[in-house]
């Protein structure tokens, strides 16, 4: 069996604690209907992403075929298999946000963070990302980052909005 | 029985009657791309619409159920328009590069195309992209060209339980493979074939061999046998359009002669061989265990079937002592051909090529396995389907139906009855029994006409049982002993039944286990479509080039007897076990 090794994310488990944690979701979810995709849900938010070591140890403990739990994780646009940064932004193109400038932020924030649509920057802070309406038009044109809702961006703005979750991270550095 | 009108025809059909089925009972065909009677229906390709009475909108046949009073019409302006439309988009996407597809022949799209008068596509958008997959040594994938019917799907897990395929990613992106849309060489596949059995169009199919077998054959310094499995005789006379279950063997032999193969020999000679080596191999065990009160791997299992190996290898590493450790009959054959009948024709193992054309697409990936190489070289060169060496004959202008009745050459040509039946599901237990009871008793085994009725047939786990009487005094302790056997064919029912032998819930001596549904005569190779009643038909034809033989039992081949006499010794000899054994390996891939 594959060690589902922690290969790069932003955890910060040990192998053992990870093998543990991944053996007792599967115990838990194993036999419940359905139990795979809450599974998956879990395993992310503790690794942030789905590692291929991990996917094929979650599919050897489900007895399913790693084809199978593959088909569900790349069916479902939640679930990552590569690596995402602490912060994870997500631009609304709906309609409304779209016309509203949506596409200009979109592409400050490429610029600004020097990386495309689905990646993540060097340093593991920040992964971009494209929505389809939060359900927010009226505050258009409108990002999320992780659980924080931005509304009315400008343009100009995103630098500043940037700015403030670096120092927020490194402020948190230093308290620990 | 709901009652049903179709088209104005009135049908009565058993509850849960698909309008498809009850449709074809009224006399009218729907067309359709993915479903298979009794296997798959998913309704994934929507060309089966029909109009139904009351209903907004047409509906899927294949997975609709008839109700009482249901008035159907299969065949409405809107029904045709909407059928069209969908063929329509799938050819938009498709790579339809059909001239120099190998499914050009048979390929149900083009096909349905043809027969909806479709001359012009009115979509035009993306395609899909082309990314040849040929990582495995059976299989070649081409998702340009899949439509996504999921019928290899259904087969690979639902029939085999072995899942290498399953849909990946999700709208225009979807594709039907292995994980993350990798090469098949990165998941458990055991290159059964069967996915490409059953795909209508060219997107999965047999990595093609036949341009090195005319390399061997246009070679005037190799000196190239072919050998043909139990299954062929009983099929390619489908791919010259005789009838299935018309046995071809004659003709078959003088195709084969006429393509320029230096010796054409028989697969049966080495399943008769295969009989001698795994049922000594059977009875010493019972002897172990019975006699010597000794442990010895029980029940045993059979060793034919390259996909079972690689399943076991990867699924049960625990039952690999179980598995008779007697190679398949090809690859003993192999073996057989480039030592002892390469001393007979007074050259080296090197000179000779070894063609064997088998039902089996995972027989390819047997014959490069590294360890099937007990002659110095490796042991069989090129492995072809019953569907390759079909267009083989074709493309050389042989006439197949004009050819006589040959015979195969000596001294590895002959087979009897025993090894014809290798071909069906039960086939290798029947054999082996045939010739171990025998062994024990000296007298033939007690069924009518040598035939274990309970192990034939195409129930998914057959069992059989019989109680040793009269035995020879050297088998004494055989004596009242009652017999198990048990018969599975298709892995998801062999892993049923391991997996209920291992909770101790099934008793067993000794189990016979094949991948594809039916045995060999529905295998992955052979040619399309196998339905159960090909399979029935093809079994029946085979049981009766067993029943009109002489010899039907593997100990009574004259030819093999010889094989001992001048070269092997006995079964289990040291010289068989170099040749004719092999060990197997835990996987986890």
């Amino acid at each position: 069996m594959n060690d589902p090794k922690c290969s790069g994310c932003a955890c910060t488990l040990s192998e053992e604690e990870i093998t543990k944690r991944l053996d007792d979701i599967i115990e838990e979810y194993r036999d419940k209907p359905g139990g795979l995709i809450p599974a998956l849900q879990i395993v992310q938010s503790l690794l942030g992403y789905l590692p291929d070591k991990v996917i094929r140890y979650l599919s050897n403990g489900f007895h399913k075929s790693y084809s199978e739990v593959a088909g569900i994780v790349s069916f479902y646009s939640f679930f990552s298999t590569t690596p995402r940064g602490k912060y994870i932004i997500r631009v609304c193109l709906g309609t409304a946000c779209y016309v509203r400038g949506g596409k200009q932020i979109l592409e400050n924030l490429k610029q600004e963070l020097g990386i495309d649509v689905g990646e993540t920057t060097e340093d593991r802070m920040f992964t971009l990302s494209i929505a389809r309406c939060f359900g927010a038009c009226g505050l258009a044109p409108v990002i999320t980052i992780n659980d924080d809702i931005h509304q009315r961006v400008k343009g100009a703005k995103v630098r500043d909005i940037l700015k403030y979750y670096r120092e927020k991270d490194s402020q948190g550095k230093e308290m620990n | 029985m709901p009652n049903v009108t179709i088209n104005g025809v009135d049908v009565s059909v058993p509850n849960g009657t698909t309008i498809l089925a009850a449709a074809k009972n009224a006399g009218f065909e729907i067309p359709t791309l993915c479903a298979l009677e009794d296997l798959h229906a998913v309704g994934a390709c929507r060309i089966c619409v029909v109009e139904v009475e009351g209903a907004k909108t047409p509906v899927p046949s294949c997975v609709t159920p008839v109700s009482d009073g249901m008035k159907v019409y299969t065949n409405t302006q809107r029904v045709r328009q909407y059928r069209r439309m969908m063929v329509e988009l799938l050819l938009s996407e498709h790579d339809g590069v059909c001239q120099t597809c190998n499914r050009f022949a048979d390929c149900e799209l083009r096909k349905l195309a043809n027969e909806l008068s479709i001359l012009d596509v009115r979509f035009t958008g993306d395609k899909k992209s082309r990314k040849i997959d040929k990582s495995t040594p059976g299989l070649m994938r081409d998702n340009s060209k899949c439509i996504l019917c999921r019928r290899c799907v259904t087969m690979c897990n639902r029939i085999q339980g072995v899942a290498a395929l399953f849909p990946q990613n999700r709208g225009f992106e979807t594709s039907i493979g292995p994980a993350f849309s990798t090469d098949l060489q990165n998941v458990f596949c055991v290159q059964c074939g069967q996915c490409a059995a059953l795909c209508p169009v060219g997107a999965i199919s047999e990595n093609n061999h036949i341009s090195e077998v005319w390399a061997a054959l246009d070679n005037p310094d190799k000196f190239v046998v072919v050998e043909t499995a139990p299954a062929i005789r009983a099929s390619i006379g489908e791919c010259f359009g005789y009838d299935t279950g018309t046995a071809v063997t004659g003709k078959m032999v003088a195709a084969l002669r006429r393509l320029g193969f230096d010796a054409v020999f028989d697969t049966n000679f080495a399943a008769d061989l295969t009989i001698m080596e795994e049922g000594t191999e059977f009875l010493t065990r019972l002897k172990a265990v019975f006699k010597d009160k000794k442990d010895a791997p029980l029940p045993q299992f059979t060793s034919c079937c390259p996909a079972w190996i690689r399943y076991a290898e990867h699924n049960y590493p625990e039952l690999l002592p179980n598995i008779s450790s007697c190679k398949s009959p090809q690859q003993m054959f192999g073996a057989v051909a480039k030592t002892y009948y390469a001393k007979k024709l007074g050259k080296k193992a090197d000179d000779i090529v070894v063609i064997s054309v088998m039902p089996c697409i995972a027989k390819k990936s047997e014959a490069i396995r590294p360890e099937m190489n007990d002659s110095g070289v490796q042991d069989v060169d090129y492995v072809l389907t019953t569907r390759e060496l079909g267009l083989m004959i074709k493309e050389s202008g042989i006439v197949f139906e004009n050819l006589p009745e040959e015979y195969a050459d000596a001294p590895m040509g002959k087979g009897s009855g025993a090894a014809d039946i290798f071909a069906n599901t039960g086939g290798v237990m029947e054999a082996a029994l045939r010739t171990a009871y025998e062994i024990i008793t000296g007298k033939s085994l007690p069924f009518e006409d040598l035939h274990i009725k309970p192990i034939e047939g195409l129930i998914g786990i057959k069992r059989a049982e019989f109680t040793i009487k009269g035995t020879l005094p050297e088998w004494s302790f055989l004596e009242g002993v009652t017999l198990k056997v048990a018969v599975t064919h298709g892995l998801g029912q062999a892993r049923k039944f391991v997996d209920a032998l291992k909770a101790g819930q099934e008793e067993c001596h000794f189990i016979e286990v094949m991948t594809c549904p039916g045995g060999c005569i529905g295998g992955g190779g052979q040619p399309r479509f196998t339905t159960d009643e090909v399979r029935n038909q093809r079994m029946n034809v085979i049981f009766k080039e067993d029943e009109g033989k002489k010899v039907r039992k593997s100990h009574e081949n004259p030819e093999v007897m010889r094989l001992y006499e001048e070269f092997l010794g006995a079964p289990l000899s040291e010289m068989s076990h170099k040749l004719l054994h092999t060990k197997y390996k835990p996987s986890n891939k």
